[in-house]
């Protein structure tokens, strides 16, 4: 293990932008200059990680006891840097998707909005850069209050009730995840993620395996979307468009899957989940969550609404991938953590776009906008087909990993669960697509594509869903990562 | 030399300024608060030099003129009666600096017999923590109940009767503290607490002992308003002046929580305490109720005074839940708890007191989002403060709750583990509450009807400014370095 201080520095530089977003109130542009400076470094310092983490090694930094024997300590191992380098890279589009957006819409304290973004992005990568469960619980509280200024973003009764509910779940989240890791501490001494996870050979009674299981669902579940506690997600589409397209597509709740195979793959250990039956639990709820989730979004008239339905039900692709506990399943799983969020941060940047540009929200309004919005729609094209696992995008990819991890492990259900899911995700994303380009708008006549602020962030990360659809190892390795990950979990392949 | 004689010295300076002060008042009275100041930062010295040289010396037992018990009176500066020496003079240190301006507006004219009588109250604190003699303990907690009716009545209109209601039910809890001491006297013959500890496990089996226990703890419980013995505390810390609840409410409670630790884990000792009923255990189940009722209360309440006053019930709670849990996690938990409650009330109760001074009132209905622009440092400490209540790390509320959750699972206690977390989320509702009101427009109010003129910026001078900040930051600074203060807790442990 090495020692490194680049983990902290990527977690600092967008907390240290924080002042001089907040000096810098009253000049939009230098405020703005702030921000993609600091997305501009992060992103930096995470690539430098980048080429280790290639090689499976891992640097380590310990800061100081936050409680004794317990350090705030930061580990950059492979799984971490591949969550740190998707979400700080998207943090440079959506920095510059945000200003037009921003100012697009006219929004009022964009100041606040940004500040509280550049705190998210840090807690962010704490997050991934988390050693143990404290320094976890640090940065997973952090990135809630974060993030809740932003969901109020605009102050209106209906956001202020998505406020609440955001809050009443997440805090709920972290208080499990405290009682959860108090409870492991106990037992084992020790709550620093360790692949295999920290329980060893110990023999624990089932039912208190059970109850902290339990307790570490609803703490991560609430962020990764499971059904039944994902009720926060829809109503957080309140915020502006590009939070929910960095925080509800990306950040946050990757944060939330990020953390459930920490808990799958480094605290409770694969063993560990197989040998008491954990896992049959998280397949469960997360096959009923793809479907349920799928399912609702077909009633949903409001763009953002059937996106959020269908960020729950990917949300749980992933989560489906890391249960079945094979290799292949994992590695699908953590491939899909990249896949979904090129995609879903698309369509949510075009759904800002449509509203930005039309101030359309609703679906059934969006007939013949293809015509005046060629790009923005093409990339919705490739975005929702992508998530529905049409080839070449990078959906398919992480699909037919998930597909085979779940024959691999001697299961139909899972797979057809995916199979059908892909179906009812062309059901709820081709009707868009008829609308926007074989329908006949009305009132459109003066309207033009989206500023290129908006427009160019949207095609470039359709594009990236291609790329990586064709090329899942450009430019970062992300499937030989996801791969490395995926072994290191499974003592000698199959559990 | 000076240090052997450091514990008398503390309370001396008490004593010498409670004289000071009238005296030099009889030629102006402007010296009263400076004098007062001066006295307790003294006092707060004297705590840091002493617990300096415990930590290199270990405990100092002092024999008041040489004559050892059971003949003389003894003082005794161990490791938790030094920590709570330096938390209560500390605390009371900043707020007799920020008591001057809302004492001026509030009691102008008293101010010599009211700093007078906080010097005479604060000896009567530290008396009851040094001493070793459990007569002159009830000596000591009689000169700082006295001395606190009085602090409180001085107040607005219904202050006087609070005071008068807190002078019975508190009489009434001396009383029965004394008479728990006369019967152990009557069965040991001796006084101090030390002597009685040696001799108290021969008599394990004497139901006067056990019913002397019980008196004491009653008697203490009035005092530390453990629920349901907690009715008093409301009125008095809503109607008295500024000063004297910034000054009772952060420190009272918890010197008589103080002394409950001294009777229960030093006098007596786990085995004894449970020996004949499972005292701690009860005590522990009325701490949770307090906990639960004083966050719903809390919840209910319009004025922030009042709202800070149950709050504070629910936070003694912790405290004696961590006591009556007598392993070393609990231990160090609710000492800790004892400094942080101590900081977040001290801070919450300027911030009241800024809004009071202000605005001539702390309704919560009346607060609106223009407070935000006119008092932004007020408001700043007041999220710190909120935060940390609710219990969100890196502050020092998320450290204690840590610990007592710790402790909770070492005994199995599932049920305390519970309260912790549901008092938590309680704690969320109604800070945040708060926080909506600050930081957001109202949305339901008509967006017409905004005020034309402009908000500016208007907070406290910075003799009150100055006070709170440093609370506001110290509760960083005890969120990060928890683990040093915890690690001298851990050692203080009695068994």
């Amino acid at each position: 293990m090495d020692l490194s201080i680049v983990p902290l520095l990527a977690i600092l530089v967008s907390l240290a932008a924080v002042p001089f977003i907040l000096l810098s109130s009253s000049k939009p542009n230098l405020r703005e200059a702030w921000t993609v400076i600091a997305g501009l470094i992060k992103f930096g310092l995470v690539l430098t990680l980048l080429p280790g983490a290639i090689d499976g090694n891992t640097v380590e930094l310990h800061l100081f006891d936050l409680a004794p024997g317990l350090p705030l300590a930061l580990k950059a191992d492979p799984f971490g840097v591949y969550f740190a380098v998707i979400a700080s890279g998207l943090w440079i589009f959506t920095s510059f998707y945000s200003i037009g957006y921003m100012r697009g819409a006219g929004e009022k304290k964009q100041t606040r909005y940004f500040a509280s973004f550049a705190v998210c992005l840090s807690a962010t990568i704490g997050i991934a850069f988390s050693a143990n469960l404290l320094t976890f619980i640090v940065f997973y509280e952090m990135l809630t209050l974060a993030t809740y200024p932003l969901v109020i973003h605009n102050e209106k009764r209906e956001a202020i009730n998505a406020g609440r509910k955001y809050l009443a779940f997440t805090l709920t989240a972290g208080l499990l995840l405290v009682a959860a890791s108090a409870i492991i501490y106990h037992y084992t001494g020790t709550i620093e993620f360790t692949p295999g996870g920290v329980f060893g050979d110990m023999e624990l009674p089932r039912n208190t395996m059970l109850v902290v299981f339990i307790l570490f669902l609803g703490a991560v579940g609430v962020k990764a979307g499971i059904m039944p506690i994902h009720g926060w997600l829809p109503a957080a589409m309140a915020a502006p468009t590009p939070v929910s397209a960095l925080l509800h597509a990306v950040a946050v709740v990757k944060s939330g899957v990020f953390a459930v195979t920490r808990m799958v793959g480094f605290i409770f250990g694969t063993d560990v989940m197989a040998a008491y039956g954990l896992n049959d639990i998280l397949i469960v709820l997360a096959g009923t969550t793809i479907i349920l989730a799928s399912l609702i979004a077909f009633a949903q008239d409001n763009l953002k609404r059937r996106l959020a339905y269908s960020t729950v039900g990917h949300l749980s692709y992933i989560v489906l991938g890391i249960a079945l506990l094979t290799p292949l399943g994992m590695t699908g799983g953590i491939m899909h953590i990249a896949a979904h969020a090129t995609m879903k941060i698309t369509l949510f940047f075009c759904a800002g776009a449509i509203y930005v540009n039309l101030h359309r929200t609703e679906i059934s309004n969006l007939n013949g906008i293809a015509k005046v919005m060629p790009w923005t729609m093409g990339a919705f094209a490739v975005g929702s087909m992508g998530l529905a696992g049409i080839p070449p995008i990078n959906g398919f990819f992480s699909k037919w990993h998930l597909i085979l991890g779940s024959f691999e492990g001697d299961m139909i259900i899972p797979a057809l669960v995916l199979i059908v899911s892909g179906l009812l995700n062309v059901g709820y994303f081709f009707p868009i697509l008829y609308r926007a380009y074989f329908k006949k708008g009305e009132g459109l006549e003066k309207y033009g594509e989206a500023s290129p602020f908006m427009v160019v962030p949207i095609v470039i990360t359709a594009t990236l869903s291609v790329l990586f659809g064709l090329f899942p190892n450009l430019f970062f390795n992300f499937f030989d990562i996801a791969l490395l990950v995926s072994e290191s979990l499974f003592n000698g392949g199959t559990p | 030399m000076i240090e052997s004689h450091l514990p008398a010295i503390i309370a001396l300076t008490f004593v010498l300024f409670s004289l000071l002060i009238p005296l030099i008042g009889i030629w102006t009275k402007k010296t009263a608060h400076p004098l007062a100041v001066l006295g307790t930062g003294l006092a707060t010295a004297f705590s840091l030099m002493s617990f300096i040289t415990y930590m290199n010396t270990g405990s100092i037992r002092y024999f008041f003129g040489g004559w050892e018990p059971p003949v003389g009176i003894e003082f005794v500066y161990d490791g938790l009666s030094g920590f709570i020496l330096l938390v209560i003079n500390s605390v009371a240190f900043l707020a007799l600096i920020y008591a001057r301006r809302p004492g001026h507006m509030e009691f102008k004219g008293k101010e010599t017999a009211y700093y007078a009588l906080a010097m005479l109250m604060m000896l009567g604190f530290n008396g009851m923590v040094l001493t070793g003699d459990l007569f002159n303990l009830y000596v000591f907690l009689e000169i700082s109940s006295l001395s606190s009716y009085a602090l409180i009545s001085i107040g607005r209109k219904p202050a006087p009767f609070a005071a008068f209601r807190y002078l019975i039910i508190g009489t009434t809890g001396g009383t029965l503290y004394l008479l728990g001491v006369g019967f152990l006297y009557t069965n040991t013959g001796t006084l101090n607490i030390i002597d009685m500890s040696a001799m108290l496990p021969m008599l394990v089996d004497n139901s006067s002992v056990v019913t002397a226990l019980i008196l004491m703890i009653v008697g203490i419980g009035v005092k530390a308003a453990i629920f349901p013995m907690h009715g008093w505390l409301p009125d008095s810390y809503t109607y008295a002046s500024t000063p004297s609840s910034l000054l009772i409410a952060p420190i009272g409670t918890k010197v008589a929580a103080y002394v409950l630790f001294r009777v229960m884990l030093y006098l007596f000792g786990v085995d004894l305490t449970d020996a004949v009923v499972p005292i701690s255990y009860i005590v522990g189940v009325f701490a949770c109720i307090g906990i639960i009722y004083g966050s719903v209360m809390a919840i209910a309440q319009t004025e922030m005074k009042r709202m800070l006053a149950y709050s504070s019930v629910s936070q003694i709670g912790y405290i004696i839940m961590g006591l009556s849990l007598a392993n070393p996690f609990g231990f160090a938990g609710a000492l800790l708890h004892v400094l942080n409650h101590a900081v977040m009330k001290a801070c919450l109760f300027m911030i009241t007191g800024n809004l009071r001074y202000k605005e001539g009132h702390s309704n919560i209905r009346l607060f609106n989002d223009s407070y935000r622009k006119k008092y932004p440092w007020t408001m700043a400490s007041f999220s710190v403060a909120a935060i940390s209540m609710v219990g969100l790390p890196p502050l020092a509320g998320f450290f204690s709750k840590w610990y007592l959750a710790l402790g909770t699972i070492d005994n199995s206690n599932w049920l305390f583990l519970a309260v912790i977390i549901v008092s938590s989320l309680l704690n969320a509702v109604y800070f945040f509450r708060i926080l909506e009101k600050v930081y957001m427009k109202n949305p339901d109010a008509d967006a017409q009807a905004e005020p034309a003129k402009e908000i500016e910026y208007d907070d406290v001078p910075a003799s009150m400014m100055s006070p709170m900040a440093v609370l506001a930051i110290g509760l960083f600074v005890i969120g990060f370095a928890n683990a040093a203060i915890v690690t001298i807790l851990l050692d203080i442990f009695p068994m």
